[in-house]
């Protein structure tokens, strides 16, 4: 049953899509960054109601470094599909869904503090899980794990 | 000694500090409140008794999961995965085993299939019954509570038979289960699932007709289901709204499809159908474990997939055997090679779906690992549902989104 809805999808796509292929149960379309805003809409319109998530994975020794990558899920046809894009590292921007999900302009903070990846149209961006004037993105592989960065500083010689 | 040396930074920047009328004020409830279980901090305008708007803040338990995940083999991190939703762990153990396991091609053996569904399914029922147990002593219900939480606690206990660990399991293992029931689990389970029936029985009896709670309850944080699922929010709140949305019917995994139950639904979404969907879920809960009982019954066999790739030897052999030694060490020093490439797997948990992205390289350590928690996604919503009611009515409705704050902030 996923296959047909899949082919639909994939059909649906046009030159939206660089690629399009199952992978593991879920429909996985790479997209340029500008392609992404109106594929999500094409998205949308064919049933995929819930934007269940969104991330991003570094890759420092590759260019574009950064693959921003969004799950959807579709209520109806029950199946999910993975939107990825790459952005460089110079400009980490591609454009926010808040115009087509509720649930984008809380997920989308999380990928920005992590990742540092920009989102146009969400003006909401502080940060979420982490404290205000954190430096840095954690997610990064350029960050080290040990780094430290207290919100309130050590006492002395308790370090 | 001059008090502003003291001021410690703000950690949050909240999303307004001016009321909008003279009339109003602006409270800041929590971090640590003493009522809302869960660090969560929520600063509310309010005028008089009702909050005209909130500003929901989370990450007060954040730990940098993601990032340590990083830097442990897919084994190690087990630990860690448990500590997420940690009412329900072995969901969360599972989950990830089975996100594990898809990359690498592992096939579970029945027993195994069977033994996680049932576990899943008796950590739902802990779960939804702290979340009652709590939502309802909020409200100064105590003996509910205590009723409740009595189960819990035989339940907690039960598991630890198995697991060793009252809350935080360490039970999944990728390919199987750290190990099988010991003898007289069933029976000692036949026993709390007959204490189960008795003392849900006078927990409804007590509140579903109380005047008091259908007050505090009935219209309450009101959400419907257009705007849930344009919020991502998935399940127990999303079924509250109406909508039969449950990823054991829709996409059944583990031995759901074997299995014959019911996705209870509420009417309109507020708090009297959440707490009313989770006390008819805990119920079909026990009717699948009754099932899964008897299906376990007729499906002897090993726990653990005959696969060198992940699954341990057997301690006689490691022992014995210069090859087993090594097969032990190289998992133990390198980590299970996990083939390259990303999965996205969901499981039901117990506040909905709770997903796992992995992506890996090839190596014995993950490259990334993100979970998509049902938690943090209904923070995102928490807000609409607070905004226009009392402010005592904040408690109610924050208890029945059920937000855990380890799989929140991660």
């Amino acid at each position: 049953m996923s296959d047909a809805v899949f082919d639909r999808v994939r059909s649906g796509l046009g030159d939206l899509a660089q690629d399009a292929a199952v992978s593991h149960g879920v429909l996985v379309i790479d997209a340029t960054p500008a392609g992404v805003l109106p594929l999500v809409r094409g998205l949308k319109a064919s049933g995929f109601d819930m934007f269940l998530d969104v991330t991003a994975v570094d890759w420092p020794a590759q260019a574009p470094r950064f693959e921003v990558v969004w799950h959807f899920y579709s209520t109806t046809h029950k199946v999910r599909v993975r939107v990825k894009t790459r952005v460089a590292e110079q400009q980490p921007e591609v454009d926010s869904l808040v115009a087509l999900y509720g649930s984008a302009a809380f997920m989308e903070r999380e990928c920005h503090e992590m990742y540092g990846i920009r989102f146009r149209g969400n003006d909401d961006l502080r940060p979420l899980l982490l404290y205000e004037g954190f430096v840095g993105f954690p997610l990064r592989k350029d960050y080290a794990k040990e780094q430290e960065q207290p919100l309130v500083p050590y006492r002395e010689g308790f370090q | 000694m001059d008090m502003r040396e003291l001021r410690l930074p703000n950690p949050i920047r909240p999303a307004f500090d001016k009321p909008t009328s003279d009339e109003h004020v602006i409270v800041n409830i929590g971090p640590s409140h003493p009522a809302t279980h869960g660090t969560i901090q929520i600063v509310a305008e309010l005028d008089g008794e009702k909050i005209v708007r909130s500003d929901v803040h989370c990450g007060y338990l954040h730990r940098g999961f993601e990032k340590e995940c990083e830097s442990h083999t897919w084994h190690n991190l087990i630990p860690y995965v448990d500590r997420l939703n940690y009412c329900s762990a072995l969901i969360n153990d599972f989950a990830y085993c089975a996100a594990v396991e898809e990359l690498m091609g592992v096939e579970i053996t029945p027993r195994t299939k069977y033994l996680r569904t049932l576990l899943s399914e008796y950590s739902r029922i802990a779960d939804h019954m702290t979340c009652i147990a709590a939502g309802l002593m909020e409200l100064g219900a105590m003996t509910a509570f205590l009723y409740l939480v009595s189960i819990r606690d035989w339940v907690y206990e039960h598991i630890a038979q198995v697991t060793g660990a009252r809350v935080t399991y360490s039970f999944g293992r990728i390919g199987g289960l750290a190990r099988d029931l010991p003898d007289g689990w069933i029976d000692r389970l036949e026993w709390i699932l007959g204490q189960y029936d008795d003392f849900v029985g006078r927990v409804h009896g007590l509140v579903d007709r109380n005047r008091i709670f259908i007050d505090r309850m009935r219209d309450v944080g009101v959400i419907n289901t257009a705007d849930a699922i344009n919020y991502g929010i998935t399940g127990p709140m999303l079924r509250s709204t109406g909508a039969p949305r449950d990823l054991r019917k829709d996409t059944p995994y583990l031995a759901y499809a074997e299995l014959d139950f019911e996705v209870p639904v509420g009417i309109k979404g507020d708090n009297y159908d959440r707490y009313f969907v989770r006390m008819r879920e805990m119920d079909e809960s026990v009717h699948m474990i009754r099932q899964l009982v008897d299906l376990l019954a007729k499906t002897p066999g090993p726990i653990n997939v005959d696969d060198r790739r992940c699954s341990f030897p057997e301690k006689e052999h490691v022992y014995t055997e210069i090859e087993s030694l090594i097969n032990h060490f190289k998992l133990v020093m390198d980590g299970p090679k996990v083939p390259a490439g990303e999965v996205y797997l969901a499981h039901e948990g117990a506040n909905g779906e709770l997903g796992f992205y992995i992506v890996s390289t090839g190596e014995g350590v993950p490259y990334k690992v993100h979970v998509r928690s049902p938690s943090f996604v209904a923070m995102g919503m928490a807000s609409r549902m607070l905004d226009g009611y009392q402010l005592a009515d904040l408690i109610p409705t924050f208890g029945s989104i059920n937000m855990i704050g380890g799989e929140c902030d991660r």
